[in-house]
């Protein structure tokens, strides 16, 4: 059967058969690298047109149809446009670190893919700090932020760069506690171990109360995270016009855009490991014919479900909450989720210890 | 006033919101003193869409000035409209026929309807929920449709007449007010759901831009921001004119006067002009719909006027005549215009994102603010 | 509510100089200028008349003198009275009702800069609507603006 392993492994064969095995690896290098800004691409094309078409039947509307088949390359459209517009850098900025901060967000956003498995043993760098390692990288972002809105020289800038510092500092937290409740489970922060110990059952089923709670508290902290409505506060429209990027237009806006939504993919396919197994498909204890049944629908689109399903739930998310105040944001982080989830990794260590899982 | 200040001297951050800025809807400029996010004050500049409409009524005929009003309070321009046609007939003395009267209180409440949608839909997008936007304009459309066909225009009516109004209602008015009534009336509770209900904005909106009774009255508010803090002064009930005497209907009050109260109270409002319509719509008497009047209208030397109820607050028309063609001084008292006096006194002290809170539930308009 | 004789009876016993015009729907009283703080004063804590709700404030150019108009009304006893004050075209100055009535403040403002009636102890008399270096006072009869203006 094709899948992307065999694929992958294949191209591995052929490369060291044909090439010395330094040479190999470099060529292995470009194509991941090359890979990787495809995905990027495709997923800010994706995720885009997705937001607009999800939105658009939330509020009762058509959404974008002219370009392309029901307005499929409308995003690709929009791409272009950004792609011939200027580039405007604000006069009494600080030219460097305003055009750095893009780039700071952006691979901050793309060395999180490194870890992440697409398909069965499809991964680029299975590292065995996986967890920690996307904990800790992800939060480069926020430099890159905060960059942007001290370097545009605007006041609706540096509010919401402060804001968003502030936000993904305090909500790092709710989402690191509720990642180590997994970990705790798993006993390994590699991200093919977790989703290897998920073979009889994803965590979500199998890990009672704790593992739910986490899981919800995960979701609303990356949605903090990310700077997603109703935790949009950095760049509230109605009250910053548009918080950090006011200032940015033509593809350093782009790049902004598109890591906003590559973080998301990132968010939810951590999510979608953790808590949904990942590519594992949905088995049951040890009920083989069933599990053997799953196993034929490829891993890879068992991924791609979950992770698309859980980027739905933040859309809609999005769509239908207004959003909190500032203060409001922190008191819900330090006076609500993170005592919730400090008492939840200990009811969670309690039963891990106990063995009181399925 | 207007220099580039980033910091004054107790260091204190000023930004300008506005005259382009999302949450002011239009071309309002508030020059915000900051400490943090807590706001000091709010210092309102105005003028940047006046187009000085009691100057050029000066020099328009009584027939022709009835027009200008529609582009102040654009949402309620039939209104305003109504006002000065009521203004124009008291100081003639022009009996409107009992038909006249229904059409024009039966459009004025559909007015009112389709500016608190619009007003609830903006309201929820100011506090981040962009979804009911959309939603109340799907109903919304449903009002200027039938506006269209009776009036021939949308937003700005100019239906309105010295005397009754333009023309006779469309045949086809009355059975789709009531389709639309039905339909909207199930929409309401869809209303609630979506927001009203909704804890995130019951937080945004709670305890948010506290007015007391006193205050309101003090600061001249009038409309849903006077009445959520329990001032009565609905002109309907206080003043009535046209046929709003022989109406049943409640006015709304609350007594909290912050942003929430506001908000419930153009919720109950809407829920009034519904049962309103629905007492008029099927007795519209048969008869002329306007007034015999002259060609060349001259009012009599003399003083007039007028105060109405718009979907915003109490709108006066003051006409001074000198027995002219024209009139020889205008004044038009905006309830935007005093609502936004009360602004700096309801959101000092709090973040800046209640401020947006506190415009959104106020409803302002700025065409209408400026004049 | 106060009928129209009853009210006139009561702005009399306040101030004696207060002249009255016949007809028209409300009841108009005229107050020379330097004494129509204390009037509105009078009116607004005056428990019987508490004319606590200013609906209106504007001015009206009559070539020959500048009137102020203060439209008044009781939320109490629902009645309404019109304070009418001649100011001198040249010199125009009254006292402000900003502490009184809260709205005036930005009514004023506004009188201020479209008739240049000057209020004194206004708060913070500065240009509402128009920019800071607009000349001349445009609801005036005598404005002229060639650039601005269109006859018609």
């Amino acid at each position: 059967m094709i899948s992307f392993e065999y694929i992958a492994d294949n191209i591995d064969k052929w490369l060291n058969n044909t090439f010395s095995p330094w040479l190999a690896l470099t060529i292995e290098f470009v194509i991941v690298g090359v890979l990787c800004i495809g995905l990027f691409a495709v997923l800010g094309l994706v995720l885009i047109m997705m937001e607009r078409k999800v939105s658009a039947y939330m509020q009762v509307r058509l959404g974008p149809n002219r370009v392309g088949p029901k307005g499929m390359f409308q995003t690709v459209a929009d791409t272009l446009k950004l792609l011939v517009k200027e580039g405007l850098t604000p006069a009494g900025s600080d030219k460097f670190l305003f055009n750095l901060a893009p780039f700071v967000v952006m691979i901050a956003a793309m060395l999180v893919l490194a870890p992440i498995a697409f398909a069965k043993n499809f991964q680029i760098w299975d590292i065995n700090i996986g967890v920690l390692y996307v904990s800790a990288v992800s939060s480069i972002g926020v430099i890159g932020i905060l960059m942007a809105g001290w370097a545009s020289n605007n006041k609706y800038s540096l509010l919401g760069a402060m804001r968003s510092g502030a936000q993904i500092v305090s909500y790092e937290l709710s989402a690191g506690l509720s990642i180590l409740v997994v970990v705790i489970f798993t006993g390994d922060l590699s991200i093919s171990q977790i989703i290897e110990s998920q073979q009889t059952g994803w965590w979500i089923f199998r890990g009672h109360i704790p593992m739910l709670i986490a899981f919800i508290i995960f979701i609303i902290a990356v949605t903090a995270e990310t700077n997603r409505a109703p935790f949009d506060l950095a760049e509230a429209e109605s009250e910053l016009t548009a918080g950090f990027h006011t200032e940015y237009s033509g593809m350093k806006f782009a790049l902004f855009f598109l890591a906003e939504y590559v973080n998301i993919f990132i968010v939810c396919a951590i999510g979608a490991t953790l808590f949904l197994g990942g590519w594992m498909p949905l088995h049951i204890g040890n009920w083989e014919a069933f599990n053997s049944i799953m196993d034929w629908i490829p891993s890879s689109l068992w991924f791609v479900g979950k992770t698309f399903f859980l980027i739905f739930v933040i859309m809609w998310f999005r769509w239908t909450f207004p959003r909190l105040r500032i203060d409001q944001l922190l008191n819900l982080e330090w006076k609500y989720l993170l005592p919730i989830s400090m008492f939840n990794l200990l009811l969670a260590t309690l039963i891990a210890i106990q063995g009181w899982y399925f | 006033m207007l220099e580039e200040i980033a910091v004054n001297d107790t260091g204190d951050l000023i930004i300008n919101v506005g005259p382009q800025h999302p949450s002011t809807h239009g071309v309002l400029h508030l020059i915000i003193t900051l400490n943090g996010e807590t706001i000091k004050n709010i210092d309102p500049n105005l003028g940047y869409i006046h187009r000085s409409i009691e100057k050029m009524c000066e020099s328009l005929s009584y027939r022709q000035f009835i027009y200008v009003t529609s582009r102040m309070d654009y949402l309620s321009s039939h209104i305003n409209n109504h006002a000065c046609a009521l203004t124009v007939e008291k100081g003639l003395q022009i009996e409107v026929p009992e038909r006249a009267q229904y059409i024009r209180v039966i459009m004025d409440e559909l007015t009112r309807l389709a500016s608190h949608q619009l007003w609830w839909g903006a309201a929820a997008m100011d506090v981040g929920a962009l979804t009911p936007f959309f939603h109340a304009f799907r109903e919304r459309e449903m009002i200027n449709e039938i506006m269209e066909e009776t009036c021939g225009a949308r937003l700005t009516m100019n239906y309105n007449v010295p005397g009754g109004v333009m023309a006779d209602i469309h045949p086809d008015f009355q059975r789709k007010t009531k389709a639309f009534l039905a339909f909207f009336k199930d929409k309401l509770p869809e209303y609630d759901e979506l927001v009203t209900g909704n804890i995130i904005f019951q937080n945004r909106m709670k305890d948010i831009g506290i007015i007391s009774k006193e205050d309101a009255i003090s600061y001249g508010c009038s409309g849903p921001t006077a009445r959520a803090s329990g001032v009565s002064c609905d002109i309907r009930k206080t003043h009535p004119y046209s046929i709003y005497d022989k109406v049943q209907f409640d006015e709304v009050l609350e007594t909290t006067g912050d942003s929430f109260g506001r908000y419930l109270v153009r919720m109950q409002e809407m829920r009034q002009s519904i049962h309103i319509i629905e007492q008029l719509i099927d007795n519209i008497p048969e008869g002329d719909f306007q007034a015999k009047t002259k060609a060349v209208l001259k009012l009599p030397k003399g003083e007039f006027y007028t105060r109405v109820e718009t979907a915003r607050g109490e709108l006066g028309v003051y006409i001074v005549s000198e027995g002219g063609l024209t009139p020889y001084r205008i004044k038009f008292r905006s309830p935007g215009f005093s609502n936004l006096s009360a602004l700096n006194h309801m959101a000092k002290g709090q973040k800046i994102g209640d401020m947006v809170a506190i415009m959104a539930t106020l409803d302002l308009v700025i065409p209408d603010i400026d004049r | 509510m106060m009928e129209r004789e009853a009210l006139q009876a009561q702005i009399t016993a306040i101030n004696a100089n207060v002249t009255f015009e016949e007809g028209g729907e409300m009841l108009n009283a005229f107050v020379d200028p330097k004494e129509c703080r204390d009037l509105l004063q009078t009116l607004h804590n005056m428990d019987d008349l508490a004319f606590d709700y200013m609906f209106c404030l504007t001015c009206v150019d009559w070539k020959t003198h500048l009137t102020m108009v203060y439209h008044l009304e009781s939320t109490k006893h629902r009645h309404v009275v019109v304070i009418k004050s001649k100011l001198d075209r040249e010199n125009p100055e009254i006292d402000t009702m900003s502490d009184i009535w809260r709205t005036a403040e930005l009514l004023e403002r506004e009188v201020y800069e479209l008739f240049g009636v000057r209020f004194i102890n206004h708060p913070d008399l500065r240009k509402l609507l128009l920019s800071d270096e607009w000349e001349g006072w445009p609801l005036r009869k005598d404005y002229e603006d060639p650039i601005n203006m269109i006859k018609l």
